[in-house]
């Protein structure tokens, strides 16, 4: 398992649209993701799940990688990160 | 009738009702598993037409030149693009399979049931944009109920062909499928008259769905400020009143609507002179905005070449943008208390530091002054415990605060130096009342520095440090504050209430505290003397800044840069470079001589006419 933190630059935190990004992405991968804020976990495979966590410019995620392609995941996981 | 307005300008229209029908729950339980089995495949066909639909709207968006791009360029396939997700979440799915098969309700029931607890969840966030997205939910919940049978097809009455067609034909479809019929009622309505959009709300589907170009207002039953019409009317300018309950059921397709999207006030079938009177409000508005916008790009100089700097009040960094829009060349005052009441602990270092960083950023170069904590009795945090005070006012407050408390001070001082880096920072201190507090604070500045040298941390070496002159002990020792600080910044509304002892709240004493009193004027002018005399420079980021009265005075006392809320600059700009400093001299000179506030105002409101 890959465990990473990010920190959200954006200062308007995370959108519907880079949030629908990174749900796509996700998808591209066998893994299982979840990822942590504030102690509440979702799957990154849910949208709404994601929006509910109500990520905020400055927030730390903690991110969750378990499965095959778990290396591919994190590497395409901090691209996506690097540029939102 | 009244409303809230949320998006400026008036416009005159004929009323378009959109109706959008509701379903209710059928509270029918499904009887066996061959039911069931019927409902699941029922619900994730809805879910399949209903993405099917999505795909074929974001085809017809992409395809059509330009975009009919309803929100904004790429911002509606966007919306669209999320729908769909949300159509095919995982949890979504699973919640709603759940109440079919367990709950054993039928595949609409199970819908409206989760979706309609989701909307709650997310209407009651208070990040705004978030709470903004129950609209999304709506929007998808009413997609899957229509495809299910419990919506007439038409269940968004603005979807249909001609709409998507851009410049012809009807600028959308009744429910009924028919155009909008233009056959004018008892008034005659002409038909080159545009449409205002009557509803109770509209969805993101509904606003992506119209061609907007073809529609002057939204007038609405519900809805804040927050809402996704204003959202959208705001973007592109359309002018909107929310909030306005029930009375708007009074209002008939092809009824005469005027409103005003500021005052959130509307005129159903105005009468003749009442109608010609707003058309010429209407042409006064937009000619006003023309002339205005049309500032945006020139500096600010009189006509005898005097450089004045106007820059921009603000308390988030998402107001840079605003700023800019409206010709701010930087900010003159940028407030941290929100950085603060926004948390519920004390912001880390690290926290401010990544706040003002995008600040600076965001300010492309231009001059940022950071207040530090400006926090008191009147103005309290929700984890920062502060005695309740007889006088507030005259109390335990901003740097007398910050001195007693030098950890959170030095914290705000490192994140704002570390922040300097990246842009043009200044530092102001709010409240200094004496030399020995400006000079107490300084050396809590030198510390700050100290720490991050001694750590190897990068931060601008010539960072400077001003104070803000609002107690009229430090107004009066000006000359001594000003070999000490780097700059002044004058807040006139503290200054004013200091000055006269008179608390602006209280409607019994608040015509004593006039910014156009002598003594208050004669604080103003020394303290821009001795900065001048002393080489430092001085601005101005009180109302005063932004009251079109005070202008020319200011001018004349030799103040070169005002600090005001945004949407001001325009008209303030205005009078600069339609004057000299000549005429700005003997405005301060005749001003000078009258003794009684009222003289005063009077006087600059005949100049100004």
């Amino acid at each position: 398992m890959i465990e990473k933190e990010y920190i959200i630059t954006a200062p308007e935190g995370m959108h519907a649209r880079p949030a629908t990004t990174l749900v796509r992405l996700a998808k591209n991968f066998t893994s299982v993701i979840s990822i942590c804020k504030d102690g509440k976990t979702v799957r990154l495979n849910s949208l709404l799940n994601i929006l509910s966590l109500g990520i905020k410019g400055g927030d730390v995620l903690k991110v969750c990688i378990e499965g095959e392609d778990e290396v591919a995941a994190a590497e395409a996981l901090d691209h996506f990160f690097a540029e939102v | 009738m009244k409303g809230i307005g949320v998006s400026p300008g008036i416009s005159i229209g004929r009323a378009l009702r959109v109706v959008r029908q509701k379903a209710a729950t059928t509270g029918i339980l499904l009887s066996d598993d061959e039911a069931v089995r019927e409902e699941v495949g029922r619900y994730k066909d809805a879910v399949n037409h209903s993405v099917k639909d999505i795909r074929t709207l974001i085809t017809i968006q992409e395809g059509s030149t330009p975009p009919i791009g309803s929100v904004l360029p790429g911002a509606a396939a966007d919306i669209l693009e999320a729908h769909i997700e949300m159509l095919t979440d995982p949890q979504l799915e699973s919640d709603i399979l759940e109440q079919i098969r367990v709950g054993k309700k039928n595949a609409s029931d199970a819908v409206l049931e989760v979706t309609g607890r989701l909307v709650e969840t997310f209407r009651n966030m208070e990040d705004p944009y978030l709470s903004a997205r129950a609209a999304d939910i709506e929007d998808i919940a009413q997609r899957l109920l229509k495809h299910l049978g419990a919506l007439p097809p038409q269940a968004s009455s603005l979807e249909g062909s001609s709409l998507v067609t851009p410049g012809e034909g009807p600028a959308l479809v009744t429910p009924g499928g028919g155009p909008v019929p233009t056959t004018p009622g008892e008034h005659s309505v002409p038909a080159d008259l545009p449409f205002i959009i009557v509803a109770d709300d509209l969805s993101p589907s509904d606003t992506i769905m119209m061609d907007l170009r073809r529609i002057a207002g939204f007038a609405l039953q519900a809805g804040g400020s927050t809402s996704h019409a204003a959202i959208v009317a705001r973007l592109r300018g359309i002018p909107a009143v929310v909030g306005c309950g029930t009375s708007l059921d009074k209002v008939a397709d092809n009824d005469i609507l005027v409103l005003d999207g500021a005052t959130g006030q509307l005129w159903v079938n105005p009468g003749d002179n009442q109608l010609m009177e707003l058309r010429r409000k209407k042409t006064a508005l937009a000619e006003n905005a023309l002339l205005l916008a049309s500032l945006k790009d020139v500096p600010a100089r009189t006509v005898d070449g005097r450089r004045i700097r106007l820059l921009a009040n603000i308390s988030r960094v998402g107001d840079m943008k605003d700023a800019f829009q409206h010709g701010a060349e930087g900010v003159g005052l940028f407030r941290t208390e929100f950085l603060f009441m926004e948390k519920n602990s004390f912001p880390t270092e690290e926290e401010q530091f990544l706040a003002y960083r995008d600040l600076a950023r965001a300010s492309q170069g231009t001059p940022v002054t950071i207040r530090t904590l400006d926090i008191g009795g009147d103005k309290p945090l929700p984890y920062f415990p502060m005695p309740k005070e007889q006088n507030p006012f005259l109390g335990h407050r901003a740097i007398r605060i910050s001195l007693d408390k030098k950890d959170i001070f030095l914290t705000q001082l490192k994140a704002i130096l570390r922040a300097s880096s990246f842009g043009r920072l200044k530092i102001l201190v709010p409240m200094v009342s004496s030399m020995q507090e400006l000079r107490a604070a300084k050396e809590l500045f030198t510390t700050a520095k100290d720490e991050l040298l001694q750590k190897d941390i990068s931060f601008d070496r010539d960072i400077p440090f001003g104070i803000m002159i609002e107690v009229p002990s430090a107004a009066v020792i000006a000359d001594l504050m000003a070999r000490e600080a780097d700059f002044f910044s004058i807040g006139t509304n503290d200054l004013c209430q200091y000055t006269m002892a008179a608390d602006r709240m209280n409607d019994k004493v608040s015509h004593l505290c006039d910014p156009y009193h002598p003594a208050v004027l004669r604080l103003i002018h020394f303290v821009i003397q001795q900065a001048q005399l002393n080489n430092i420079p001085v601005s101005l980021c009180g109302e005063m800044a932004a009251d079109p009265l005070a202008t020319l005075l200011l001018t004349g006392m030799g103040l070169e840069e005002f600090s005001m809320n945004a949407p001001s600059i325009p008209t303030i700009k205005h009078i600069i470079v339609n004057s000299s400093m000549d005429k700005a001299r003997q405005v301060l000179r005749q001003v000078m001589e009258f003794d009684d506030p009222s003289e005063i105002t009077q006087y600059l409101q005949d100049i100004n006419a």
